[in-house]
């Protein structure tokens, strides 16, 4: 899954919070590192040399042990100081975290499943609500308030040009808060081990300007664009009479299951299976038919289907936009 | 011949300083074994009483960490019934005072008396064993039955296992008496395991009140 | 006075004819304290020999025999974890690898972590404590030598365990903490999980009797004037790490036994559905987990502080701040645990409090490190192998260190958590603070234990390749990520970008290899090739250790020392320099008082017995069994309840000899 996928290149505030208390950090770590490896250097460097055979030295050397004592008094109290100042930069940056306004935000409903991510667009009428899988989309600029939860194992959602992380944990119910300053594609990935294919568990966060937002947002809540050419057709009727309708939901067909990612409007999507294929028909014939070749040991299970056949539903599934 | 333990020498004197002989300390003359703090058993036993004494407390951390999330408690209802729990409460409180005595007798190095002791602290543990098999049947909630079952069962069982052994560990030490000759760490051995008896009694008494009555208020 | 009709029931010699066991009873008493030559020291030596054979192979139990096979086997199981290691560095060198598949992976990263924390980590460091401490305190064994022979039994079990479900595809895959439900009853599907909480019952158990072992000798079986004050700073690091232990490691216990629970008998206490939660888990893990990285690390500080003074010629400057130090250490590790956390829905408030915990643990061990430096500025410096490697402690342990900091801010945490750069800040936490340390610890008392020198040159030539390797691995995965890079995914897609950091990653692993292959070739020919013997003190150290000849005599000490300041060796002759009377034929020490160290009783260790061995067995049975049934995990119990009764009933024999030397308190 392409998009930029990089804690070092925030694209909203959450991010841009978290980019300004590493560079503190970094920047203070690095002081304290330096100061103390050049003091061990120079303690290194300016004390003779011996053999093991050399008398040991027991003298007090009162002077010198003074000189010392205050040196590591000193390195303590700096130390300390410096510690609370970073406690401070923390908790500052927590503070400016849990600031973010949410007024008019994109509520998402995000469930973790092995191994994809199940999006749900809330609303205040229930029929403008809608499904989508993998990818979401916000409108620039609007913040997008998000509820976790999981229906299996843990699960983390984290796209670290947008913010920090957080687990997604089966019988608890957490929410974050996000808004995407810039247009463009945000990957993230699954963060806690969630089992077999955790390393393909990616997401994208598409950030539109508002216009496209709404535009995508008014698509996506219409039923499934109806097939035109009798292979489209052909298809729907291998989707609805295969096993893809048992786990698969597409409004307005007969496929109504919700235990694998939503296709109603899958054509729209630009990765299939949580990052494991690109869209493309081909590929997506090759998925329908062997999922299994991409990402062994997930729920979808092979499909012995004839190559027209196959095309049949890659056409239909691909009309989905 | 019950008071004194069998010795080739000559009884030494409690607590003999070590003698200073030129550049060395002789410490021939110490004794070979000591009571209380002065046995590495106690620190051992110490030791154990510390892991389990940390185990029982998180135990029951765990029981209001699951009571704290839940929106009723118990939520099969039902509470354990009393009856079992207070007889077990008022017998291993008993039980105490043979174990006293047991601790006193293995301390005068008294073999008679040591044995009657531990015949009876013996029969008080059949007895608490006994009543704990009854007390597990009046839990009145099986352990597969919520988080709270499952709870009241693993401290049940804790507590439980650590019983077991402690009268197992008595029948043990009680047919040691009979096992010449009998040497003074024996009687160590002993002060030990009564000591560990008292922990046993102890840990029942937070046990109980969390079992019993962590439900009711 | 009859002393042969005094005592009651004594057996009848059935070999030996009546005028012969007439005699040896009235053979004298021999005690010692006469010094290396005398009679007493042979017959020292042969009380405290091991019996010959299969069974006094399996019977041993003095302190050098059970540390030494800690030590030793704990560098087998992290050279097979390291090779796991090895073998992820390649499978990730490059994008969508097909080395090895995604469930093999898991199994790997799994058992890597497992085995480096519960089979190297912390027994190796107990295994050194075992080794050194009786002879840093002057006395002859441990307190409770079985326990920690079978300690060492129980290890040795469970890891051969863990490692033959590893053969058999049965290797735990839910990581090295196993979080529910991922290893839970509805999706660890097969019994991997259930040897991870098997494994982790053996080496709680195993951690704990010898953590109980080394408190006990080192409150109680000091030598005669070598108050609190007096102990050496490993000692005191021993002592904190072993009382740790015992607060923290059966929070893990418990746990694990919960888990198991859960997955065999029906409970819910990690089940949201009927009242669990399986965050109860992660609280209960890391309680333990955090600590449990101050028993890898503790210990080590403790090798770096025995280590410095001989090597800067001089006393350790601050020898009570860092012990202050250490003890401030163990106590602040216990309030550290939700850092693990950060990214749950634990409130907001309690997650800062554990911040500032974290950011207050450095202050400690800060301190340590200024006055090493101090130490090292006013000593005058011996440049061989341990104290390059301790150097290299400094710079690797520091950075480590710097980027617990950053994770220990909640909101920065919360971008770095469960990514690469967790992996880089453990690694050069753990490499750093306590890898090499253990390196300088073992090139440092290789002498000791051996009576040979390990080589100079080849030792220079590990430091630095280890230097650099451990460097290029682990560095690169701090910004490795910072780009994104998530923990524990056996691939990723090239678009990713991760690809050139990874590849610079499995480099620096190949030269860790050469390093590592080096040192094993260092050992191979001193040990085997070398006959150049080496003396008592051949670093000139101050400690009781170097009192003795290398190897060590079976006995430790032929006279218990006295000592009267905290370098002995160092230090002007005292008027009284040595213990007598105590007993040359049964195996004696002396137990003093805790704070003072006066001498208080004589003691009588535990002669040779198969039955800790036996015992360890039994477990097993108990464990493996309860693992495949039910009721195994309590008709199972009857193997080691029979065990352990065989063990403790007296044995007529030996108390007859003891008896001998009995006296009244």
């Amino acid at each position: 899954m392409n998009g930029v996928h990089d804690v070092l290149s925030p694209a909203g505030p959450q991010a841009a919070t978290l980019y300004q208390l590493w560079n503190v950090m970094l920047v203070a770590c690095t002081v304290v590192f330096v100061v103390t490896i050049v003091a061990l250097a120079i303690a290194v460097w300016r004390a003779p040399r011996a053999t093991e055979r050399a008398k040991p030295d027991l003298d007090p050397h009162p002077r010198k042990v003074a000189t010392l004592r205050r040196s590591v008094v000193w390195g303590i109290a700096g130390s300390s100081v410096l510690l609370l100042v970073l406690l401070l930069a923390s908790f500052v940056a927590d503070r400016a975290l849990s600031a973010l306004p949410l007024a008019n935000a994109v509520r998402i409903d995000l469930v973790g499943h092995q191994f994809w991510w199940e999006a749900r667009y809330e609303s205040h009428s229930p029929e403008l609500t809608f499904s989508t899988a993998n990818e979401l989309h916000v409108p620039v600029g609007r913040p997008v308030l998000v509820r976790l939860r999981a229906d299996d194992v843990i699960h983390s959602f984290w796209v670290p040009s947008l913010s920090g992380k957080k687990d997604l944990i089966p019988g608890r119910e957490s929410t974050i808060a996000l808004r995407a300053d810039r247009a463009g594609t945000y990957r993230g990935q699954c963060a806690e081990f969630c089992g077999y294919q955790h390393a393909q568990m990616a997401l994208v966060v598409v950030a539109d300007p508002p216009a496209d937002y709404e535009r995508w947002q008014a698509l996506q809540r219409e039923p499934a664009r109806a097939p035109e050419t009798a292979q489209e057709r052909r298809g729907l009727e291998l989707v609805e009479q295969t096993s893809c309708a048992m786990c698969h939901a597409i409004h307005g067909t007969r496929a109504r299951a919700r235990r694998a990612p939503d296709l109603t409007h899958v054509a729209s999507r630009g990765w299939l299976g949580a990052g494991a294929v690109e869209n493309t028909p081909a590929l997506r014939a090759e998925w329908i038919a062997n999922a299994q070749k991409f990402k062994p040991g997930i729920n979808m299970p092979p499909l012995d289907a004839a190559p027209d056949d196959l095309a049949a539903m890659s056409a239909y599934l691909g009309s989905l936009r | 011949m019950g008071g004194r333990a069998v010795t080739r020498r000559e009884a030494t004197p409690a607590s003999v300083p070590a003698v200073r002989k030129g550049d060395a300390l002789d410490v021939s003359g110490l004794p070979s074994y000591g009571f209380a703090h002065r046995s590495l058993m106690w620190w051992g036993n110490a030791g154990m009483m510390t892991i389990e004494g940390v185990a029982f407390g998180f135990m029951i951390v765990i029981y209001f960490y699951l009571r704290d999330i839940a929106r009723v408690w118990p939520d099969s209802g039902r509470v354990p019934a009393l009856l079992f729990g207070t007889i077990n409460l008022g017998v291993i409180l008993a039980s105490a005072w043979p174990n006293y005595l047991a601790q006193k007798a293995a301390q005068d190095r008294s073999l008679l008396r040591v044995r009657l002791w531990l015949y009876v602290c013996s029969l008080f543990g059949i007895a608490l064993c006994a009543v704990r098999w009854f007390e597990f049947t009046a839990l009145n909630v099986r352990w597969d039955d919520g988080a709270y079952g499952s709870v009241v069962w693993v401290l049940l069982g804790l507590h439980s296992f650590n019983l077991v052994t402690d009268v197992l560990d008595t029948f043990v030490l009680t047919a040691v008496t009979y096992s010449k000759p009998v040497e003074g760490k024996r009687y160590v051995d002993i002060a030990e395991n009564c000591g560990y008896w008292y922990f046993v009694v102890l840990t029942w008494l937070p046990i109980y009140a969390v079992i019993y009555f962590g439900a009711r208020i | 006075m009859d002393d042969a009709r005094a005592l009651p029931l004594r057996p009848r010699p059935r070999r030996r004819s009546r005028a012969k066991a007439q005699a040896s009873d009235r053979r004298e008493l021999l005690r010692d304290g006469d010094g290396a030559g005398s009679r007493a020291a042979a017959e020292l030596e042969r009380t405290w020999q091991d019996k010959p054979g299969l069974r006094g192979f399996l019977s041993a139990n003095g302190h050098k025999t059970t540390g030494l096979r800690f030590v030793v086997t704990a560098f087998v199981f992290a050279g097979l974890a390291g090779i796991m290691g090895g073998l992820m560095r390649h499978q990730l060198a490059t994008a969508n690898s097909h080395l090895v598949g995604p469930d093999f992976y898991n199994q790997l990263f799994s058992m890597h972590g497992t085995a480096m924390m519960f089979l190297f980590a912390v027994p190796v460091m107990q295994g050194f404590a075992l080794y050194v401490v009786p002879l840093m305190i002057g006395t002859r064994n441990t307190a409770f030598p079985r326990m920690s022979a079978c300690a060492y039994w129980l290890y040795l079990l469970g890891g051969l365990l863990l490692f033959g479900a590893f053969a058999t595809n049965t290797g735990p895959d839910a990581g090295w903490f196993a979080y529910v439900p991922l290893a839970g009853p509805q999706y660890g599907i097969g019994k991997r999980a259930d040897f991870w909480n098997m494994l982790v019952t053996y080496s709680e158990a195993m951690g704990l009797m010898v953590a109980v072992d080394i408190t006990t000798t080192i409150l109680k079986l000091r030598a005669p004037g070598m108050t609190l004050r007096q102990m050496p700073l490993f000692v005191w690091a021993s002592l904190v790490t072993s009382v740790m232990i015992i607060f923290a490691m059966p929070m893990v216990m418990l746990g694990a036994n919960l888990v198991q629970f859960d997955r065999m008998l029906g409970t819910h206490f990690f089940n949201p559905a009927e009242g669990g939660d399986p965050l109860l888990w992660q609280h209960l893990f890391w309680f333990f987990g955090h600590p449990e990285v101050y028993f890898i690390f503790i210990p080590a500080l403790g090798f770096v502080s025995a280590i410095i003074p001989t090597f800067a010629r001089r006393p350790m400057f601050g020898h009570d701040a860092i012990v202050l130090s250490l003890i401030t250490t163990g106590f602040l590790s216990f309030g550290l645990w939700v850092h693990h956390m950060f990214a749950t829905n634990l409130p907001e408030l309690g997650k800062s409090f554990f911040t500032a915990m974290s950011f207050m643990i450095a202050i400690p061990t800060a301190l340590q490190i200024f006055c090493w430096i101090a130490t090292i500025a006013a000593g005058r410096l011996v440049m061989r192998t341990p104290f390059l490697f301790v150097l290299g402690f400094f710079f690797i342990l520091m950075i480590g260190g710097l980027t617990g900091v950053m994770l220990g801010s909640v909101p920065l945490d919360l971008q770095v958590h469960d990514t690469y750069f967790v992996v880089a800040h453990l690694h050069y936490v753990l490499i750093g603070g306590a890898v090499f340390p253990l390196f300088a610890a073992l090139y440092y008392w290789f002498p000791k234990v051996t009576g040979k020198m390990l080589s100079e040159r080849l030792g220079r030539w590990h430091f630095w390749l280890f230097f650099i390797g451990v460097n290029l691995t682990f560095f690169p995965m701090h910004i490795l990520g910072l780009h994104g890079m998530p923990r524990r995914i056996y691939t990723y897609g090239a678009e990713t970008g991760w690809e050139a950091l990874s590849l610079v990653s499995a480099a620096g692993q190949v030269i860790n290899d050469l390093g590592t292959l080096l040192f094993a070739i260092n050992l191979v020919r001193t040990v085997f090739f070398k006959s150049e013997r080496a003396s008592a003190d051949p670093w000139g150290a101050g400690t009781l250790e170097w009192s003795v000849a290398s190897p060590p005599p079976k006995c430790n000490f032929f006279a218990l020392p006295v000592v009267a300041s905290r370098e002995p060796l160092w230090s002007p002759p005292a008027e009284v320099t040595h213990v007598q009377g105590l007993s040359a034929q049964i195996r004696e020490g002396l137990t003093t008082t805790v704070i003072d160290a006066l001498p208080d009783t004589r003691y009588a260790y535990p002669a040779p017995e198969i039955w800790p061995f036996v015992a360890a067995l039994s477990v097993t049975i108990w464990l493996v069994w309860s693992v495949w049934s039910v009721p195994g995990f309590a008709w199972g119990l009857i193997p080691p309840a029979l065990a352990f009764l065989l063990w403790y009933w007296p044995n007529k024999k030996e108390a007859i000899e003891e008896l001998k030397w009995e006296g009244e308190p």
